[in-house]
């Protein structure tokens, strides 16, 4: 159900996240994700005494509000601000105590049976029990029938109340934090679960906000506050958020405004809010910037008045508290399909028992009155009646759904809950993995979907985003191109006490907390202020150092005299080029509202900020009006190469701009992501018409978001180029390897980005995914038809190259398509030719695609082959992907958390992906089909044992094994050591698994679980069932034996067969293994002593008697060894004669130490487990 | 940049996971392989296993001297109508067989009966029965199982109740060896663990076979179930359709030409479904009674595992695979292919 909802939301309201987010950090360029602040107050040298008010930024997001006009008052919720009694008289907003607690004391038992008998499984069973209730067909005394069922339902229900305990407890915790809330005009301390909708919280810095609130004020004159979100969605750097100016007051305890806010219904889009607010008659349109959530902590701002809107359960918070999406394993579908055939079996042995009873009692239709054994009539009344006979039909029907019952664990219920604890078990390795700790982020693995660990054994096509999946997403300055000369000769500053600049702040030296590597001649040119050279490069980096969102933090060091500047941004592209500014001497110390302070090579320098052009994805650039320290007016504008070479003035410099053009082709083709910066010096006059328009636009309520872009556009216009910086966006460790073994695996990889081409193409080859011996096909076309034609080259081609597998080893195929000319292939009968090549590709990486696309490209491969597909991406731009594929793992890195949060696995690094799939993967895999052979065996052969005597007792469902060893069977007599093989065995060694990553293909192939295995194993079921029913039956055939004992013996018989035939399949013996396997022997004994020790049942002492003489434990060897003898010797001459890659490198592992040199060879290109 | 990285090293609440040999499934283990010197080593040991304890239990069950006499048809007058015979309380049952020991019987020889063709684990008979009222007189009205032999006429409670109990076999054997009679000991013919548990001491029959349909023997009144062993064998319900049960053991040698006469009393109706009955005498080994099957499987396995080691001695010597050699290895496979 979770899931559902999930995909609601993705589809409608996000998606304009997702687009926007995409591109704000696929292009390179600056950017403010939610930017929304609409009002600020800004001081300008000459125009100090009167504070003007400028509309600006919030484009974006009110871009995508623009048909939002008036809100629905159905839709909407009304609070009145710091009135919550009259807030919730009309409505029943929810409290702020939050219950992430399911279950209440009363509503446990209901609610968690309710829940647990959603699934067919327990039905089956519920129904079998009930039936069993019936007094015609009370196959098994009225607590055996029952055992199972409950027996399972209290571990689960166990395993539910002990988690809702937890949670219960950290909800008290949570509930029972305190906040200040305004009560009777005085705030006053109270906990949080007291705090109602509408009134009026403050904050301090450091503090966590115990609801969603809207900013009314903070203690920033302009209304600044700056939030972490790192609960929310992971992300660790600083948010800003904005109080209105109406609203905002000057003190916390000064007096309050009294207002209404209209806002929407409480969703779960974190990304999202619209809201408006009436304060003193004036109506203010409220945006996702004006909106501070639960979990959030307040930064750097002393305190933050806000109204409550929405508490508790309603928060987004909590809204986004869901479970992981419910994803079903392609094992376990293949299990349901030979389910299916047990089924019918279950239905035939029920059937020819049925018959047989129908032609027996036809038989005997004259003798049943007399027969001693059958008695028909019953004398003891009065006049002679049938005793218990309801005529042919009817008792042929009973007979036949009492063998239902006798024969149920035909369906292997209990595999349903040994999968689940074995998934638990795998669950706990995988996150437990030290190899897949991730130290950067200090995070584990992370699993989030519990039912699809065996599909990571079988994955055929790996679909990874790249930018913050296959490289870091930490943007390093490389080399800037500044007045057509290249500067690429950084080298890494050695610590001679002359890095960067350290600025004095105070009595502390202030240091930047990154170090870059500085080009000595550029630092050398920037100190001279007098040549022309100079100058530019100054305003190069004063462009760099202002033209962006970054907020200069600082951070104490353990060294008193020194303290770090932490600059704090949503863009990491931003983030570098202000760390390379800083390194060249012009460190951004301060940003307000209103200026910034630039300490320029040890002079501070103040600059009021007149004016900033968000950016957008139309421009995709960004620009910024500076006031300078010499009364000039400078714009300064920074973006994507393709947009700013349009608003250059190519007659200025014109030599300048060809050469940085050059520079950047180059910059783009060793991979770096390259930004153009320029600038214009504007008149008075020209400034003074842009401030009336701009105010104009900013201030009208219609349409407000095109309105700024259009003034942005106005005055970006007629530059002169700066420069260009280029910065690289670092590949994560190992990821070379990493992309290797995985080929070496089998797995196609796939790079889907938003990026642009020669990058996507540039981190390929550094990547090793393309390599020059490739034959590279790219398709960027502009039309379908031009599209087609190259398809069908792509696929002659193809033909010519041939299409045996020697033939692709050689010329190997890599394809090149970008975003546009999937527009006319995905949706289209293109799709089926794009299928064809691509499928032979060895390579496909797609650049410049939309979220949407990425889904489609997924869904290319998942609805036409059967091969098992795999997303992995960090970005909100990835959720669609990771949601198609069918396994979807996220990278919890720098983009946010709303990857992980649809993700089935989640990780840090994408290295990680190698021992996850090559590893864990084919270790869960193995494990799991060889459980859900084992126990379709298992419970088949006991079943079997039981009809073979039903043949035997004139088909009337007697069992010689009593019925508690019925029951208890597949749990405790055989059922551990299933679940510990499942959860333990390992077929070969981690180092194995990693130096022939092509042992992966036994998943691929589906070598361990296929419907040969599954009826060979079944064929070995008759046969091990007929020699565990005959030996014992033959034996003692003619003698007195009794029931019960001869039962005894067929139970002890059965569960060592049984446990044997595991024992056989084992591969690592350690001391768990053991003890399960022998444990569950002994208490097997033990059980069947205990039944026997009871006077009561017609089986007292049995076990004792029996068990005295030579002849029970000649039989029980016999049967063993009779049963194990043809797998055994099956199993060895295929072992011998036919070896798969499993058995071969088993071999190795124990006897191949004399091949010491191919294993170095193999451990350099595995990386070295990460320190 | 990147200097910071790792500075989570340090802090307290790293997540790194504890390294134990458990959590990295590393923990020590054994990991048998089948190699071919191990495999043909676990075959011939199955074989020297086999082998012999085969001979030993098939000659065993050769010893064992048994005598089966059937007399269900020879005990009717082949004239009248079998079933009108045996339901007519009047007439004289009495029947005599006499028996030649083929070989000498060593003592105690045990006196079966044997019923064919009786489903005793027929699922309306087996469940015709309660083990409450056997084991104390408290439980006396416990009859709600043993339909439809639950109570008599007057409502009162029958005990023992229910159909097992009902249908005692009620045959009897008189045996005399060459003229002098031979006493057949019927005393600890049940098991010890029933006669002190489940049947009680204090446990009187009560108003059994005394009305309706006469199933079979009935009970003296005045000794308790516990002392019924005849009562008590025949609760011990047989696993199998063909069954035996214990009727006696004579304590002297028979000595081989002996002339047995036994006078048998046929009471017991069996003609009404079929049934055969059986008298058997029968010598004890270590193995049971006479049955040659579980000889004859030992020796099957036994000589099942030895062909089979021979034969992958064979495959081994002619098609020689050296273990865990890479060139075997699909991937290096294929590129000779």
């Amino acid at each position: 159900m979770d899931s559902n909802s999930q995909n609601e939301i993705n589809e409608s309201s996000q998606v304009h996240d997702f687009v926007h987010k995409s591109l704000s950090n696929r292009s390179i360029s600056s950017s403010k994700n939610s930017g929304g602040h609409s009002l600020r107050e800004v001081n300008f040298a000459e125009l100090a005494s009167k504070p003007v008010r400028h509309g600006s930024r919030g484009a974006d997001s009110e871009g995508f509000s623009s048909s939002y006009k008036e809100m629905n008052d159905d839709d909407a919720r009304i609070i009145h601000i710091n009135d919550p009694v009259k807030s919730n008289e009309k409505f029943e907003f929810a409290g702020n105590s939050i219950r992430t607690g399911k279950y209440s004391i009363l509503t446990f038992l209901p609610r968690n049976l309710f829940e647990q008998f959603h699934r067919v499984a327990y039905i089956y069973f519920l129904v079998i029990a009930i039936l069993n209730q019936l007094p015609q067909l009370a196959v098994f005394g009225r607590g055996a029938s029952i055992m199972p069922l409950a027996f399972v339902l209290v571990i689960t229900a166990i395993k539910d109340l002990y988690e809702d305990y937890r949670r219960h407890r950290s909800d008290k915790i949570e509930n029972n934090r305190l906040a200040w809330v305004l009560i009777n005009d005085e705030f006053q301390h109270i906990r949080w679960k007291y705090i109602r909708v509408g009134e009026i919280i403050k904050v301090s810095a450091n503090e966590t906000l115990p609801c969603d609130m809207v900013l009314l004020s903070t203690s920033d004159s302009t209304g600044v506050a700056y939030v972490q979100t790192t609960n929310l969605d992971g992300e660790s750097n600083l948010k800003t958020r904005y109080a209105k100016q109406e609203t905002q007051v000057s003190h916390p305890e000064s007096k309050m405004i009294s207002g209404l806010i209209k806002c929407d219904k409480p969703n779960r889009n974190i990304y999202g809010f619209q809201a408006n607010m009436v304060v003193d008659g004036k109506r203010i349109s409220l945006g996702p910037s004006n909106i501070i959530l639960r979990g959030c902590e307040l930064k750097n701002t002393d305190w933050a008045l806000g109204v409550a809107v929405y508490a508790g359960r309603e928060t987004k918070a909590m809204l986004n508290n869901s479970g992981a999406p419910s994803k079903r394993s392609r094992l376990e579908t293949l299990m349901n399909r030979e389910i299916f055939f047990l089924s019918v079996f279950l239905v035939l042995l029920c059937v020819v028992v049925s018959v047989c009873h129908g032609l027996w009692l036809r038989r005997h239709k004259g003798d049943l009155d007399l027969m001693p054994f059958y008695r028909k009539s019953d004398y003891s009344g009065g006049k002679v009646e049938d005793y218990n006979y309801y005529g042919m039909g009817r008792e042929i029907l009973f007979v036949f759904l009492m063998s239902v019952i006798v024969f149920q664990i035909m369906i292997p219920i209990s595999l349903y809950i040994s999968m689940e604890l074995v998934r638990v078990g795998q669950a706990f390795f995988m996150i437990r993995d030290d190899q897949m700790y991730d130290e950067t982020t200090n995070s584990r693995f992370q699993c989030r979907a519990l039912n699809i660990n065996e599909d990571l054994g079988q994955i055929k096509y790996v679909f990874s985003d790249k930018t913050g999946t296959l490289t870091e997403n930490k943007m390093e300055f490389q080399c800037a191109s500044i007045g057509g000369v290249d500067y690429s000769n950084g080298k890494e500053c050695v610590e001679d006490g002359h890095i960067g600049y350290p600025v004095q702040g105070g009595e502390q030296v202030l240091r930047p907390k990154m170090k870059v590597k500085v080009d000595q001649e550029l630092l050398d040119l920037s100190k001279r202020k007098n040549l022309e050279e100079g100058r530019n490069v100054r305003d190069f980096f004063i462009a760099l150092a202002a033209c962006n969102t970054i907020v200069p933090l600082t951070v104490e060091t353990q060294d008193p005299a020194v303290r770090l500047i932490d600059y704090q941004g949503e863009s990491p592209d931003e983030q570098a080029l202000v760390y390379a500014a800083a390194a060249y001497g012009f460190t951004l110390i301060e940003r307000t509202s209103g200026h910034i302070v630039i300490d320029i090579q040890g002079e501070r320098q103040r600059f009021d900020v007149l004016g900033l052009h968000e950016f957008d994805s139309d421009r995709k650039r960004m620009s910024v009006i500076l006031g300078c320290p010499d009364k000039t007016i400078k714009l300064f504008v920074k973006g994507a190469d393709t947009s700013m070479f349009h608003v250059i003035d190519k007659s200025i410099n014109s030599n300048t701009i060809k050469a940085t053009e050059s520079h950047l082709q180059s910059y783009s083709s060793i991979g770096l992501r390259t930004l153009v910066v320029a600038s214009k010096e504007l008149s008075p006059i020209l400034f003074e018409q842009w401030q009336s328009s701009y105010e104009s636009a900013s201030t009208a309520l219609m349409g407000r978001a095109a309105l700024l872009r259009k003034v942005a556009t106005n005055i970006e216009r007629h530059l002169s180029i700066l420069g260009a910086s280029a910065i690289e966006d670092k590949l994560q460790q190992g990821v070379p390897q990493a992309v290797k073994s995985l080929r070496k695996a089998g797995i196609k990889v796939w790079v889907l980005t938003g990026d642009k081409q020669e990058t996507a193409v540039s981190i390929g080859y550094s990547s090793k995914l393309l390599t020059s011996k490739m034959t590279q096909i790219v398709i960027n076309n502009n039309s379908k038809e031009s599209c087609r034609k190259s398809l069908q080259d792509a696929l002659l081609m193809c033909k010519k190259l041939g299409t045996d597998s020697l033939a692709a080893e050689i010329n190997q195929l890599a394809l090149i398509i970008d975003g546009t000319s999937l527009v006319y292939i995905l949706d289209t009968d293109l799709e089926e030719q794009l299928f064809e090549f691509a499928s032979r590709c060895n390579v496909v990486l797609c650049c410049r695609v939309a979220p949407l696309q990425k889904a489609g490209i997924v869904a290319l491969i998942k609805n036409r082959t059967d091969d098992m597909t795999l997303a992995i991406g960090d970005g909100a731009n990835d959720v669609s992907m990771i949601q198609m594929a069918d396994v979807g793992i996220g990278i919890s890195g720098q983009e946010g958390r709303q990857a992980v949060m649809a993700s089935d696995f989640a990780m840090g690094q994408f290295r990680f992906l190698v021992p996850l799939l090559l590893v864990h993967g084919h270790w869960n895999y193995q494990r799991m089909s060889y459980m859900i052979l084992y126990n379709f065996y298992r419970n088949a052969v006991f079943v079997l044992v039981l009809f073979w005597y039903v043949l035997f007792t004139s088909f009337t469902l007697t069992t010689a094994i009593t019925d508690w060893s019925s029951v208890l069977y597949s749990i405790v007599y055989t059922g551990f050591p299933t679940v510990i093989v499942g959860i333990l065995d390992k077929n070969l060694s981690r180092d194995s698994l990693l130096k022939y990553p092509q042992l992966y293909g036994a998943g691929q192939r589906q070598e361990n679980y296929n419907k040969r295995l599954f009826w060979l194993t079944m064929l070995d079921t008759i046969w091990q069932s007929v020699a565990a029913f005959f030996v014992p039956l033959l034996s003692y055939w003619g003698s007195s034996v009794d029931g019960s004992s001869l039962g005894d013996l067929w139970t002890i018989a059965v569960v060592i067969m049984v446990n044997m035939h595991l024992a056989m399949d084992i591969i690592r013996w350690s001391w768990i293994t053991h003890a399960a396997i022998w444990g569950s022997v002994i208490s097997t004994f033990v059980s069947v002593m205990i039944i026997d020790l009871v006077p009561l049942l017609p089986g007292y002492w049995s076990f004792f008697n029996i068990a005295k003489t030579e002849l029970f434990w000649m039989c029980v060897l016999g049967v063993v060894i009779g049963a194990l003898l043809p797998r055994f010797v099956i199993k060895v001459v295929v072992q011998y004669c036919r070896p798969n890659d499993i058995q071969i490198a088993r071999e190795m592992e124990k006897y191949g130490n004399s091949r010491r040199d191919s294993q170095l060879e193999m451990n350099q290109i595995f990386d070295p487990p990460s320190r | 940049m990147g200097s910071e990285d790792g500075s989570y090293r340090s802090s307290k609440n790293s997540k790194k996971p504890k390294y134990s040999r458990f959590t990295q499934q590393e923990l020590p283990a054994c990991k048998p392989i089948l190699t071919p010197g191990l495999v043909i080593g676990i075959l011939i040991s199955l074989a020297i296993i086999f082998i012999p304890i085969g001979l030993l239990s098939f000659s065993a069950s050769q010893n064992v001297v048994e005598v089966v006499d059937r007399y269900d048809e020879e005990c009717v007058p082949a004239t009248s109508s079998k079933l009108g015979f045996i339901q007519d309380a009047q007439t004289n049952k009495t029947c005599i067989r006499t028996l030649i020991v083929p070989k000498k019987m060593k003592h105690p020889i045990f006196v079966y009966y044997q019923l064919d063709n009786f489903y005793q684990n027929h699922r309306r008979y087996v469940k015709s029965r309660s083990d409450h009222q056997l084991w104390s007189p408290k439980n006396e009205y416990m009859t709600k199982l043993c339909e439809p032999e639950a109570v008599d006429s007057n409502n009162e409670p029958i005990v023992p109740c229910g159909l097992v109990a009902w249908s005692l076999f009620n045959d009897t054997y008189t045996f005399s060896r060459n003229d002098n009679s031979l006493t057949v000991n019927k005393k600890n013919i049940a098991w010890t663990s029933d006669r002190t548990k489940k049947f009680g001491a204090n446990v009187y029959p009560k108003n059994f076979q005394s009305h309706g349909l006469i199933g079979g023997a009935k009970l003296n009144e005045t000794i308790p179930l516990s002392e019924q062993e005849d009562l008590i064998v025949w609760m011990r319900t047989a696993a199998l359709p063909s069954f035996r049960k214990l009727y006696g053991k004579i304590e002297t040698d028979l000595e081989a030409n002996d002339k047995i006469t036994v006078v048998i009393e046929n009471n017991y109706n069996t003609y009404a479904f079929d049934g055969r009955k059986k008298l058997v005498m029968s010598t004890v080994t270590w193995i049971g009674g006479k049955n040659d099957f579980l000889g004859r499987m030992y020796l099957t396995v036994g000589g099942a595992s030895l062909f089979f080691a021979l034969a992958f001695s064979l495959l081994y010597i002619l098609k020689p695979r050296p273990l865990g050699d890479p060139t075997y290895l699909s991937w290096n496979r294929k590129p000779t292919l």
